[in-house]
């Protein structure tokens, strides 16, 4: 076969170096990603990046040598026009083999030490002054345990809170990682939230590990800067899997101090005859008291849904898809809690209008 | 065996064999390797189609943020349906055509061991893929990934993860007759003088496949029974809530998997050893180093599995070992592409169509392999893993290394197969097409991975600042759609034109190209006696005292027999049981899902088959 001559080679090396050239324009161009894995923004994510990176050089040069070999090879020994060659009956050289069979060994080996350090470093026990939380993945949202025992609320119990989770910069967070399912949900499609495996994953802050039903894994994690650190579920765990989202949000040690003296505190009562105290009402006489823990209510401590003591306080729900600080997006889930995230397992109560109103008034003044 | 020379009357017996060898009946009652390994190419093709169309609606759901295309529900059964057609009813059956096809052909012997046997596989491969896609009119698709992860797969209230159990179940019994079957096909049939060093690389990679699965499907059969006992008969293998454990499937469904990366890409890696040195008219560089390259990958194979699950919390201890193991298996796979470039270097490369899809494949796969490594770097992978990096990972492996290299040996063996050319012109529109569209489709990935993007997802909000790569993957995957779909026109217009091809159009190296194109249904008029490794190159050229190859003068070796011969050839006659059987088979498992009355109808066709097989005449 002709064709296969110098036309095709030069076009084939045009091609090439046209499209990484594209893409290098085009990535300079890309918007920023929110969950960037080489943007890491603490030193746990950072000693995993720091580590990938030169593995990524190493990978590139072999990757020269190789593809760029390839092409010389192919160039240089084309089949030429007019030119009926045989080639020598090389069957093969033992040195050679050799060679390449160590060459990439001894290179591997060098990459394995720094990784084996790393995989012990990562596991090793957080310091002393670290937070302990336990995170626990439902179908499909994340509840976050306070378990220090400075961490105490006022009803008695620890802090819990659920899709948003609250760090002080620069002080290392023990996760406790697992999963369990929700007990006593009543939900629309007559189905548990069942206990699956999820991943909790906040890249910019650590890597991922697996929450297991009566498993325990542990995740260090530590944020260089105050801000808001986009996450997500990772393992797959049914409907709303690609929408189980998570967020962190890293304050200033003051802001946190803050933020747990006003965690230990019980639910605030709206004043009598504001239309927060009708929902006050509604959430006690109706059917979200079944599911849902609001501290210094009585009888309400289920744990089946998030606890929502100190809803407005938080930037996110619904697994992070709708603004806590929006009265649009808590009336959007409560007209139908499946719109938003397929099987969701808060059922649709066919509340009405006032109904609505009451609740979103007496949610947003939970602070 | 009974002779095809036997006129049906003088058969006995109430069980008398079907006898037509052609017409469409034929096609049912074959037990010829070669029209066996059609129908499973055939049928793999289509299979690929209908996971292409469900590839197509995936990127077609994430060519924006917020996609409407699918719904949550039936994403999950396209992404799941996409990557078990894809491993299970294309790449896997699609090897087992060739190496059905090939390795009697190559190896210099007539059929198969166990020629019933070979056909039942291919029924029961058919009926498990039809089994599996039923279930879109039954109640929904498998939903829960090709992974199945329990108790996901064992909640799910939808019957598709039941369908899933019982469907691998098929293809898994399938797998396993046809792993046995060639296993033994190669370790007893070869042609005399064909000692294991003789072997071509292509048969040597397909008897390593077949050791994998004999040993690999009996861990996905336990994983799939204990599945659908949890699913149907309320036990609680995976159920942590009752002492059950989740991790159990892990990993069964992984110490089965990763072998089965292997089953997937060996075959590949067989056909760039034969199509390579034909092109570059030399003979494979470092030949053993090729095959025990391979035996080690085999075998290291099954130290792996635990990198599909570091984030799981196996502990550092477990972590570190099978980090180290997966660095391991890169040295041997290292090893192969070193030599595939030996084997180039100092040819004379003849750039066919088939030549471009093995150094393309190569080329490709070199960027599957050196990501793979990056998994052995554990830390790296708890951000990677679940990840499009995941996703950029193996389908450079498995469509840059192993879809490319069925390419290659399509456009290779089909003047083989077909007794006709493919059209080398659409070929190289196709390849540069699925080149181009494989690399803006995965390349990508490997940055979204990176950025954040996890797999399996529906959807992407905006704000993730995914969509420019997600767009570019799309764009990439109508692109290798294109190339698919000039191949279809390839093959169509090929198959309506002559029957021209000669024995041996490529100058070829191995007894396939010694008989006609296509070969007589006894493959050769008498089987060759084999003195070297590639021995029909040695019978062609002589070396002079240079050491370069030399054309043998005319009349001084054997030339291909063209077909017409074939008196006095014992051959096995054609049987339907196999069929019957494997639709018996295939009945018990719609009875599981529907009753039991099905199941039992289902047990005594197949009751029925296997005695059908087992007392029919073999007149002789």
């Amino acid at each position: 076969m002709r064709s296969g001559g110098k036309g095709t080679l030069r076009k084939r090396v045009l091609w090439v170096m046209g499209l990484v050239a594209l893409a290098l324009v085009v990535a300079a161009c890309a918007p920023h990603a929110s969950q960037d894995t080489l943007k890491p923004q603490g030193p746990y994510a950072r000693e995993i990046k720091s580590l990938f990176i030169p593995v990524l050089w190493v990978a590139a040069a072999v990757f020269l040598i190789v593809e760029g070999g390839i092409v010389w090879i192919i160039v240089k020994y084309r089949h030429r026009k007019g030119r009926d060659r045989m080639p020598a009956q090389t069957h093969g050289n033992t040195r050679l083999e050799i060679g390449w069979t160590i060459a990439p060994a001894l290179v591997l080996a060098v990459v394995m030490v720094p990784t084996v350090a790393t995989i012990w470093d990562l596991a090793s026990k957080p310091p002393s002054n670290a937070i302990n939380v336990t995170v626990t993945g439902r179908q499909w949202w994340w509840k976050f345990e306070y378990t220090d025992p400075d961490m105490k609320t006022a009803a008695g119990g620890q802090i819990v809170t659920a899709n948003e989770m609250v760090i002080p910069t620069g002080r290392t967070v023990y996760l406790t990682v697992t999963a369990d399912s929700d007990p006593g949900a009543h939900t629309t499609d007559g189905l548990p939230g069942f206990a699956v495996i999820h991943s909790f994953w906040v890249p910019e802050l650590a890597g991922k590990q697996d929450a297991i039903p009566t498993r325990e894994n542990h995740i260090l994690m530590q944020a260089d800067h105050p801000g808001i650190y986009h996450g997500q579920c990772a393992e797959f765990c049914g409907l709303s899997h690609g929408i189980m989202r998570v967020q962190v949000r890293a304050v200033t040690p003051q802001e946190f101090d803050a933020w747990v003296a006003n965690q230990k505190l019980d639910a605030l009562t709206p004043q009598p005859g504001t239309l927060a105290a009708t929902g006050m009402q509604d959430f006690t006489g109706g059917q979200c008291i079944v599911c849902h823990a609001i501290a210094g209510i009585p009888n309400a401590t289920a744990d089946a849904g998030p606890n929502l003591t100190h809803f407005a306080s938080r930037g996110c729900f619904a697994g992070c898809l709708l603004d806590n600080q929006n009265a649009d997006d808590i009336r959007r889930w409560l007209e139908d809690p499946a719109a938003v995230k397929p099987g969701a397992k808060m059922p649709n109560y066919h509340l009405s209008p006032e109904q609505i109103d009451a609740l979103v008034a007496y949610l947003m003044s939970l602070k | 065996m009974s002779s095809v020379s036997v006129p049906a009357e003088e058969r006995p017996g109430l069980l008398r064999r079907p006898t037509a060898v052609t017409g469409l009946w034929s096609w049912f009652t074959t037990v010829d390797h070669k029209k066996i390994g059609i129908l499973y190419g055939l049928t793999a093709f289509v299979f690929f189609l209908v996971g292409g169309l469900e590839a197509l609606l995936i990127r077609s759901q994430l060519a924006q943020p917020n996609g409407k295309l699918l719904t949550a529900a039936q994403y999950d059964q396209v992404f799941t349906m996409h990557g078990l057609t894809m491993v299970f009813l294309f790449v896997m059956p699609m090897s087992a055509a060739f190496l059905n096809y090939m390795i009697p052909l190559m190896i210099g012997a007539r059929d198969v061991a166990f020629p019933r046997l070979n056909a039942f596989s291919y029924w029961l491969f058919l009926f498990g893929g039809l089994f599996l896609y039923s279930s879109f009119f039954l109640g929904g698709a498998p939903n829960g990934g090709w992974f199945g992860y329990a108790p996901n797969s064992t909640t799910d209230p939808s019957p598709g993860m039941t369908f899933y159990a019982l469907g691998l179940l098929l293809a898994g019994i399938a797998s396993t007759a046809g792993a046995i079957n060639l296993g033994v096909t190669v370790l007893n049939m070869r042609a005399p003088g064909m000692s294991f060093f003789r072997v071509p690389v292509f048969v040597w990679m397909g008897l390593v496949v077949q050791m994998l699965l004999a040993f690999s499907l009996p861990i996905i059969t336990v994983a799939l029974i204990e599945l659908l006992f949890d699913r149907r008969f309320g036990t609680h293998f995976f159920d942590p809530a009752v002492g059950g454990d989740p991790l159990l499937w892990q990993h069964l469904f992984w110490l089965f998997g990763h072998p089965e990366v292997y089953i997937l890409i060996l075959p590949a890696f067989g056909i760039f050893s034969e199509v390579l040195p034909v092109f570059s008219r030399k003979p494979l560089f470092g030949y053993q180093f090729v095959v025990f390259s391979g035996i080690s990958i085999g075998f290291i194979g099954f130290g792996v599995w635990a990198h599909h699950m570091f984030a799981v919390g196996l502990g550092p201890v477990a972590n570190t070992a099978f980090g180290i193991s997966t660095a391991i298996i890169a040295v041997p796979t290292g090893v192969k592409i070193f030599n595939w470039m030996a084997t180039m270097h100092g040819g004379d490369l003849r750039f066919t169509t088939a030549m471009l899809f093995s150094v393309g494949g190569v080329m490709n796969f070199v960027i599957g392999g050196l990501s793979g490594v990056t998994h052995a770097i554990v830390p790296a992978d708890y951000q990677q893993t679940d990840t499009y990096y995941i996703v950029a990972h193996f389908h450079y492996v498995l469509f840059g290394g192993a879809v490319l290299g069925i390419f290659s040996g399509l456009f290779y063996w089909w003047p083989k197969v077909f007794g006709r050319m493919l059209g080398e012109k659409l070929g190289k529109v196709q390849f540069w097409l699925m080149v181009i569209g494989l690399n803006l489709t995965f390349g990508p990935m490997h940055i979204l991975g990176l950025q954040g993007m996890i797999r399996r997802t529906y959807t992407y909000p905006a704000s993730l600042g995914l969509t420019f790569w997600n767009q570019v993957a799309t764009v990439g995957s109508f692109t290798i759609a294109a190339g698919v779909l000039v191949f279809v026109v390839n093959a169509v217009s090929s198959l309506r034109g002559p029957k021209d091809a000669p024995a041996d159009p490529w100058d070829g190296r191995t007894l396939e190209w010694m008989t006609s194109s296509p070969p007589p249904v006894h493959n050769f008029d008498e089987i060759p006696t084999v003195h070297a490794l590639d021995e029909f190159w040695h019978r062609k050229y002589t070396e002079d005292k240079s050491g370069r190859p030399v054309p043998v003068q005319a009349g001084a070796s054997e030339q291909p027999h063209p077909g017409g011969g074939g008196h006095e050839i014992h051959l096995p006659g054609p049987s339907y049981w196999p069929l019957v059987g494997a639709l018996g088979l295939q009945l018990v498992g719609y009875g599981i899902i529907y009753g039991w009355w099905l199941a039992f109808v289902g047990a005594a066709l197949l009751l029925v088959g296997v005695f059908g097989w087992a007392l029919e005449p073999s007149a002789e």
